[in-house]
C-alpha cells in the first residue's frame, strides 16, 4: 500500500481524501469543519485523525497535495476596455484560475469607482484594455488610477503591450506589487489567459495562502498549489480528454451546486454544428468555468425570488409535492441560518427546487445563445457562446447533489427547454454524481499522477 | 502601422468583396481587422475602440445599407470614435438610384467617403492616405 493523501481546505469542510497510488483506490474520506479564525491546522488534525481512525490499515502517507478556497476563497477584480471584450477577457482568465470575479470596471475609472475598488476587500487586480498595437490611452490612465489610490494588492497588467513600458514607468515609482503578462486579448475576440492564469496561481500560492492564514498548514503538509475551483476544472479537463492511451468522456459539463454560488464548467470547442450559423463575440475558453453569486442553496437562497418569480418558482415542485410551501420564509430561514439541514419530507423538498433553480438559471447563463436573422439567402443565425447541444455527460458536485437521492431529477434541469429553445443546452446527457466527493482532489492528484486520477474518477463519478 | 476596422454590415452575408478589401489594404501597409459579414454597428465601434483604429470601412451589398447605417455616426460619437473616418460602400440603397443623391444623403448621414457600386478597392485606398495616412 501508497497511501497519498488529497486535501482540499474548503468554505465549510477540510475535506481528505486518501488514495492508494499501489493499487489505485479510493481507502477512504474524512471531513471536518474549516478552522481558518484559529488555526486552520486544527480542522484538517481532527480529519486526519477521522480519517486513520476508519481506516487503520494507513501506515504512513507518501506524499500530500492541497487546494483551498477558505476564507472566501480567491477575489479578484477584472478591469478591461469594452464589456463584451477586454473586460469579458479579463473576467475569464479570473474564473479559469479559480476566481471569484467580485468587482469589474469597464473603459476609464473613475475616482468613485477607484475608491469602490480599494475597499472591495479583494485579493488581486487584473488590469486588461486594447488589443496589442491598439488602444493603450485607457489601460494607462487606469494604471494611474491604481497608483494614485496606492491599490494594496498584487495587480496583474494584461492589456497592450504597446502601452506595457509606460505603465512600468508607474508603477515603478509606487511601493504596489504588480506584474506584466501578456495581453488577455492580443488580436479582436482573440482570447490568450493561459499567462495571466499561470500568474495568479502562482500570486495565490506565495501570497493570498499566507495574507488568509492558512500558511500555517504549509509546514505540515506541504505547498497549496491551487484554489479548488481550478483543481475542478483540471479534473474535468482530464476526464474529457483522456491520458495516452486511456479514453476520455469527450464534452462534458460540470454542474457544482454551493451555498453561496453555483459553478458551471464545460469542456469542449462549442463550435456551430450548421452552417447557416456565425459565431460572434469573444472566442470561447476550451475549458470554461461560470459563477453564478446570485444562484446558491443557502447564503444567496434570499436573491432567488428577484430571478423567478413566485409563480415561476411553484413550477420547480415535483408534481406530487402536496405541501402548501411558504416559498418566502422557507428561503428566508435557509438564508438567516446557513447551518439548515433539511429533516422533513417537505424541507427536502424545498430544497430540491432551489437546487433545480440553481441549475436552471446557471445553466441559461452558461450556454451559448442562438439569434435568428432574416437575410435574402433565408434565414441565418448567430451563435453567441458555446453550443453545448451534444455534451454527452453532466456530472453533479456539490452539498446537495452528492447528498441528495433525487439529484439526478435535479440535473435533469440542463436538458433542452421547449421555452428555452434559442439556448444552446445539451440534448439529453448521461448524467454522473460525484458521490464521493472526489472532484477537486483528483483535479489535485492529476498534477502527478493523471493516469491513476483518470482511472479513479471514472470509477467512481456514478 | 495604421488600423483599420472592415467588415459587412447588416443581414448580409456576402464575403467575397470584404475579402478582397481585407486583402488589398493588408498587402498595402494598413493593420487590417475584419470583422466579417453580418456584423452590426455595436460590432464595429467595439472593435475600433479596442483596437485604436483610425478608419472604419462599412460594405453591404443588399440593398438594406441605408437602414443599417443610420445613427451609425451618432454611435460613434457616443463612444468616443468622432474623430475615427467613416466608409461605406456596395449597393447601398435599394434598387437604382441616382448616385449623387445617395452619396449626399450618406455624407448627411455623416460618412465621410461614399463609394458607387462596381468601385475598386484601389480608390478607396487613395483616401485613406489621404485621409489617415500609412
Amino acid at each position: 500500500m501508497k497511501p497519498y493523501l488529497l486535501v482540499d481546505f474548503g468554505s465549510t469542510y477540510t475535506k481528505l481524501t486518501a488514495v492508494d497510488l499501489e493499487n489505485e483506490y479510493i481507502i477512504g474520506t474524512s471531513k471536518a469543519p474549516t478552522t481558518v479564525e484559529t488555526n486552520v491546522l486544527d480542522g484538517y488534525d481532527v480529519a486526519f485523525k477521522r480519517l486513520m481512525h476508519d481506516h487503520p490499515e494507513i501506515k504512513e502517507i507518501s506524499g500530500i497535495s492541497a487546494c483551498s478556497s477558505a476564507a472566501g476563497g480567491l477575489k479578484m477584480a477584472a478591469i478591461g476596455l469594452v464589456e463584451e471584450l477586454t473586460v469579458e477577457a479579463a473576467k475569464r482568465a479570473c474564473l479559469g484560475a479559480g476566481a471569484i470575479v467580485k468587482i469589474v470596471f469597464s473603459h476609464h475609472m473613475t475616482k468613485r469607482e477607484a475608491i469602490k475598488l480599494k475597499e472591495a476587500n479583494i485579493d488581486i487586480v487584473l488590469l486588461a484594455g486594447g488589443t496589442d498595437g491598439g488602444n493603450k490611452e485607457c489601460i494607462i490612465h487606469n494604471a494611474k488610477k491604481l497608483v494614485d489610490i496606492e491599490i494594496d494588492v498584487p495587480v496583474i497588467i494584461a492589456g497592450n503591450k504597446d502601452a506595457n513600458d509606460e505603465i512600468e514607468e508607474i508603477f515603478e515609482e509606487s511601493n504596489i506589487e504588480y506584474y506584466i503578462v501578456e495581453n488577455v486579448m492580443p488580436k479582436l475576440k482573440k482570447l490568450n489567459v493561459k499567462e495571466a492564469k499561470h500568474i495568479i496561481r502562482k500570486i495565490f500560492i506565495e501570497k493570498i495562502i499566507e495574507a488568509k492564514g492558512i500558511k500555517k498548514a504549509e509546514v505540515k503538509i506541504g505547498e497549496i498549489i491551487m484554489p479548488t475551483p481550478e483543481a475542478v476544472l483540471l479534473a474535468s479537463e482530464l476526464l474529457s480528454k483522456g491520458y495516452e492511451d486511456q479514453e476520455g468522456y469527450g464534452e462534458l459539463m460540470i454542474v457544482d451546486i454551493g451555498g453561496a454560488t453555483t459553478d458551471v464548467h464545460t469542456i469542449g470547442e462549442g463550435f456551430p454544428k450548421r452552417t447557416e450559423v456565425i459565431l460572434k463575440g469573444l472566442q470561447e475558453p476550451f475549458a470554461k468555468r461560470t459563477v453564478e453569486g446570485d444562484l446558491g442553496m443557502r447564503y444567496s437562497a434570499n436573491a432567488l425570488l428577484s430571478l423567478v418569480s413566485n409563480y415561476e418558482f411553484k413550477k420547480y415542485f415535483e408534481a406530487d409535492d402536496n405541501c402548501d410551501h411558504d416559498i418566502r420564509k422557507s428561503l428566508d430561514r435557509r438564508a438567516t441560518n446557513v447551518d439548515f439541514i433539511p429533516l422533513t419530507k417537505d424541507e427536502e423538498e424545498f430544497d430540491k427546487a432551489i437546487a433545480k433553480i440553481c441549475c436552471d438559471v446557471s445553466i441559461s447563463r452558461h450556454v451559448g445563445h442562438v439569434e435568428v436573422v432574416s437575410t435574402p439567402l433565408g434565414n441565418m443565425y448567430y451563435q453567441t457562446g458555446k453550443d453545448l447541444s451534444d455534451i454527452k455527460y453532466v456530472i453533479g458536485t456539490g452539498g446537495v447533489l452528492i447528498n441528495h437521492q433525487d439529484a439526478k431529477k435535479i440535473l435533469k434541469q440542463v436538458n433542452k427547454k421547449s421555452d428555452k429553445l434559442l439556448e444552446l443546452r445539451p440534448n439529453n446527457p448521461s448524467i454522473l454524481i460525484d458521490r464521493s466527493y472526489i472532484l477537486a482532489s483528483m483535479g489535485l492528484l492529476s498534477q502527478k499522477y493523471p493516469r491513476i486520477a483518470l482511472k479513479l474518477m471514472k470509477q467512481y463519478l456514478l | 502601422m495604421k488600423t483599420v476596422v472592415i467588415g459587412v454590415i447588416g443581414a448580409d452575408v456576402h464575403a467575397v468583396g470584404n475579402k478582397i478589401i481585407d486583402h488589398v489594404l493588408s498587402s498595402n501597409g494598413y493593420n487590417v481587422v475584419n470583422i466579417g459579414v453580418l456584423s452590426t454597428q455595436e460590432d464595429f465601434i467595439n472593435a475600433a475602440i479596442e483596437t485604436d483604429a483610425k478608419a472604419i470601412l462599412v460594405s453591404s451589398l443588399y440593398g438594406h445599407g441605408e437602414m443599417d447605417c443610420r445613427f451609425f455616426k451618432e454611435k460613434c460619437e457616443e463612444a468616443g470614435l468622432e474623430n475615427v473616418k467613416l466608409y461605406v460602400g456596395g449597393n447601398i440603397v435599394v434598387g437604382k438610384q441616382d448616385f449623387n443623391e445617395v452619396e449626399d444623403r450618406f455624407k448627411k448621414m455623416g460618412f465621410d467617403r461614399v463609394y458607387p457600386p462596381g468601385m475598386k478597392i484601389e480608390k478607396a485606398l487613395e483616401d485613406l492616405r489621404e485621409d489617415i495616412g500609412i
